[in-house]
């Protein structure tokens, strides 16, 4: 369906591999859309007398589990009233197929990758799109290092979040569309990382948000999930528009919108050029939009309302990594605006803190993990704000191992609970901690990987966290001195003391990462069980097609940090940075101007003391945790006192919906209805012109029609004069 | 002679005029549009003894239609006297604006 137009790259090494059929990559995902989506329509276009679309309507009624807005795994609820959707078997079978399809290729392009050795990055051009005068915007896909691990890690997790939704949502009336949904993603996700140009990124950055809103309102029966989805959409709306202007800017400046193009251009700039870093300040607002950053991450945690393989694959592990993706992909334009990455470096540091904050006192267990996102994802902006692109992709990676268990995870303990409340006609909150409890006794695979995750994220070490987290906070540390970022400053405050300051909010960010995890697994696992005494007996563990992909999950967690030892451990444990040297020829050129053309070094001493230091954090996060919090002391949810104080505060959020909602919103719909609607639509357009022209209209209407009396003998008279009138003018002229 | 058929055909035009002008019954009033007619026929038949036969023809054209139109407005004139009883034009003003 598509074809090569032409082949500039034939010299490539890569040309004669399979990596010649990348483009299938994305394709196979679309046809998956396709397909599933059809079958969606045509059950939707012809209700069968035994069609469970049918019982939908019952969502309504299961709705007030409290105020969390999430009510998750709801489409169980049908399960009492609807068989499985007659499509669920081919949809079951050609969902995941596409993608494990699409990921075997991914891997083939892989192996054919690392056999090639390449400098240069594969640029496969499928057709012209916008040849337009001097910018000619190709549908290009760019096979590199930094391109192929994204694919990977979407196609790979993406493939177990698919086999895993099997089992998740097998009872939902609308299984078809979700899968349909689920295909699109990927293969906007597709199109984002392997896209060769900034604007065939945009669009699949674009498309992602338009997945990402139909699946947070998937269950759109209820308004808070829909609220929700609109949320994502238009919070989105604010970070697209830096996007755009960067663009904008690039073609200005640069003339040219591929990424070889705009990275050549920005390698012949000074560092501390004024448009590199409006371009990059534009791109980071995009990023910090898409990837949840403050002031821009309030939609993430409300994105919860979505089924929660969804929350595993598309807000956690995939889609709010593009913004990371975007600065690391942009690595050299960064590295020539110090300042833009040292604000990169701050917002990341920042949200890392507040996010974990709110993540200490979350009640909903979507949330605490929604947080404990935004957290890592400033992490990993950190990462690729102080010029440690590798780090911040590193922790990309492994986030998306833990991260997509943990919610993956989750949705096993809901699916669970959700099943156990069914059962027994009681309409608890399936999410809420509070009426878990325990459940290590009835679901122990889960418990077990939940903890390998959990310690991976504390960043305990040997665990995949342990050392993405440790490389970003070594980097900070190194880039204090011999680096721009060092030299450069932000709001008059020198970059060395800058940096020193992230380094403290990464350890403090650190260290209640530790502690509202381990809270979490405690409240979730340990403790006596709060979910109720004829619940109790049917709390299982979930069938094989959901736990299968965790284990797979639970592994990378554990052997994940194996990808990219530190330098420190000198090939003891197994082959040191090797996504390092991996992604070099990609982010190499960005991360030697940022630390003036040396390797940073650090003393032996002082590397032992950074990660001395990180592990106590750890540590001391899961014991303060363990001294402090008493699952047994838990009430269930419904009998819970409300919260107090800075509790309360933190419970609340900060109350940052509120203060948005009170600076933002409300002004807004104010302005709108007084003077966009009042004023200008139904004062200026709908009185002045639109009644006003009618108005003016009918008084000469009027006047003219006064000429008319009706009267013959008027006529006559006129008749009469206007001869004589033209008779006079004939004989006069 | 034309001269004097083209004064007579004038006075007549005038008479046909000022009756048209200022009566209100419609019947005169008809026959003062009648009587306009014909005074361009006389001044039709008048100039054809300097221009040709034409005239002439034109004059049995005007004849033609002005019976027509006799017929058509006595018809009118008959049905508004049974709706409203009345021929006088000031009580007939029904396309006022």
């Amino acid at each position: 369906m598509l074809t090569q137009t032409d082949a500039p790259m034939t010299g490539h090494p890569l040309a004669d591999t399979v990596a010649r059929f990348a483009w299938l990559l994305p394709v196979l995902p679309l046809l998956g859309f396709l397909f599933n989506g059809f079958l969606s329509l045509r059950a939707a276009a012809h209700p069968g007398p035994a069609d469970p679309t049918a019982a939908s309507h019952d969502h309504g009624e299961h709705g007030d589990h409290g105020d969390h807005g999430a009510h998750d795994a709801h489409g169980h609820d049908d399960a009492h009233h609807a068989a499985r959707h007659p499509s669920a078997g081919l949809v079951s079978l050609i969902g995941p197929g596409v993608l494990l399809l699409s990921f075997g290729l991914a891997l083939a392009v892989f192996v054919a990758m690392r056999a090639a050795h390449i400098e240069e990055a594969y640029v496969l051009t499928l057709f012209q799109w916008m040849p337009t005068g001097k910018l000619s915007i190709d549908v290009a896909l760019q096979l590199d290092q930094l391109s192929m691990v994204m694919t990977l890690i979407i196609t790979g997790i993406g493939s177990l979040i698919h086999i895993f939704s099997v089992g998740y949502m097998q009872d939902d009336p609308g299984y078809p569309r979700y899968f349909a949904y689920l295909n699109l993603f990927v293969f906007f996700m597709l199109l984002l990382v392997l896209g060769a140009n900034y604007p065939l990124m945009f669009v699949g950055w674009e498309g992602v948000g338009l997945c990402s809103y139909l699946l947070i309102g998937f269950w759109f029966h209820e308004k808070a999930n829909a609220d929700a989805g609109k949320k994502a959409f238009i919070v989105n709306r604010i970070g697209d528009f830096g996007f755009l202007v960067a663009m904008f800017l690039m073609f200005a400046n640069f003339g040219t919108l591929s990424f070889a193009g705009v990275e050549e251009a920005a390698g012949g700039l000074m560092v501390g050029s004024l448009i590199a870093t409006a371009i990059c300040l534009f791109l980071f607002l995009g990023a910090a939009g898409k990837s949840a950053q403050l002031p821009l991450y309030i939609w993430l945690p409300d994105a919860m309302a979505g089924p929660t393989p969804v929350s595993a694959l598309i807000h956690a592990a995939t889609m709010v990594t593009a913004g990371v993706y975007l600065v690391a992909r942009s690595a050299t334009l960064f590295a020539v605006a110090p300042t833009a990455q040292l604000t990169v470096a701050l917002v990341g540091a920042l949200t890392a803190v507040f996010a974990a904050t709110i993540g200490l006192k979350q009640w909903d267990i979507k949330k605490v993990l929604a947080y404990s996102t935004v957290s890592q994802l400033g992490y990993m902006f950190v990462g690729v704000g102080v010029g440690a692109y590798t780090a911040g992709v590193f922790h990309l990676m492994t986030h998306a191992f833990f991260k997509a268990l943990l919610f993956l995870g989750s949705g096993s303990v809901i699916y669970a609970m959700h099943k156990a409340y069914h059962e027994t006609h009681n309409h608890e909150d399936a999410q809420d901690m509070r009426n878990m409890g325990g459940l290590r006794r009835h679901m122990p695979i889960t418990f077990g990987l939940m903890w390998i995750a959990t310690l991976a994220i504390a960043g305990i070490p040997v665990f995949s966290g342990f050392f993405s987290k440790d490389e970003i906070l070594t980097a900070v540390f190194a880039r204090t001195h011999g680096s721009t970022l060092a030299e450069a400053s932000l709001f008059g405050i020198p970059g060395t003391a800058l940096l020193y300051a992230i380094y403290a909010l990464g350890l403090a960010a650190a260290l209640m990462t530790a502690i509202y995890m381990t809270r979490m697994m405690l409240y979730t696992f340990h403790g006596p069980n709060r979910t109720g005494e004829a619940e109790r007996p049917h709390l299982k563990e979930a069938p094989w097609v959901m736990t299968g992909p965790l284990v797979v999950l639970g592994v990378l967690s554990l052997v994940g940090g194996w990808m990219n030892l530190p330098l420190i451990t000198g090939g003891a444990i197994g082959p040191v940075e090797l996504l390092h040297h991996w992604l070099e020829p990609v982010v190499g050129t960005g991360a030697n101007i940022v630390t003036l053309g040396e390797t940073p070094h650090l003393s032996h001493a002082t590397e032992y003391t950074l990660i001395g230091t990180a592990v106590f954090i750890a540590v001391a996060g899961i014991a303060f945790a363990l001294w402090r919090l008493k699952p047994a002391a838990l009430v269930a949810a419904k009998d819970a006192p409300a919260e107090q104080g800075i509790a309360k505060v933190l419970h609340d959020k900060w109350y940052v919906d509120e203060a948005y909602d009170a600076a933002v919103v409300q002004p807004t719909l104010g302005v709108s209805r007084t003077v966009l609607w009042k004023g200008i639509d139904a004062g200026l357009i709908d009185g002045l012109l639109v009644n006003g022209s009618a108005l003016l209209t009918r008084a000469f209407g009027w006047m003219g029609s006064q000429a008319q009396t009706g009267r013959v003998g008027t006529y006559a008279w006129v008749i009469v004069l206007g001869a004589v009138a033209v008779l006079g003018a004939f004989s006069f002229l | 002679m034309v001269a004097e058929s083209l004064a007579l055909s004038a006075a007549l035009f005038t008479i046909g005029v000022i009756g048209v002008l200022t009566r209100r019954n419609a019947i005169i009033l008809f026959m003062c549009v009648e009587l306009m007619l014909n005074a361009v026929n006389l001044s039709f038949v008048a100039l054809s003894t300097l221009y040709g036969a034409a005239g002439q023809v034109f004059v049995l054209f005007v004849i033609t239609v002005a019976a027509a139109e006799a017929a058509v407005g006595l018809a009118i004139v008959i049905a508004i006297f049974r709706h409203r009883q009345s021929v006088n034009l000031d009580d007939i003003n029904l396309l006022k604006g």
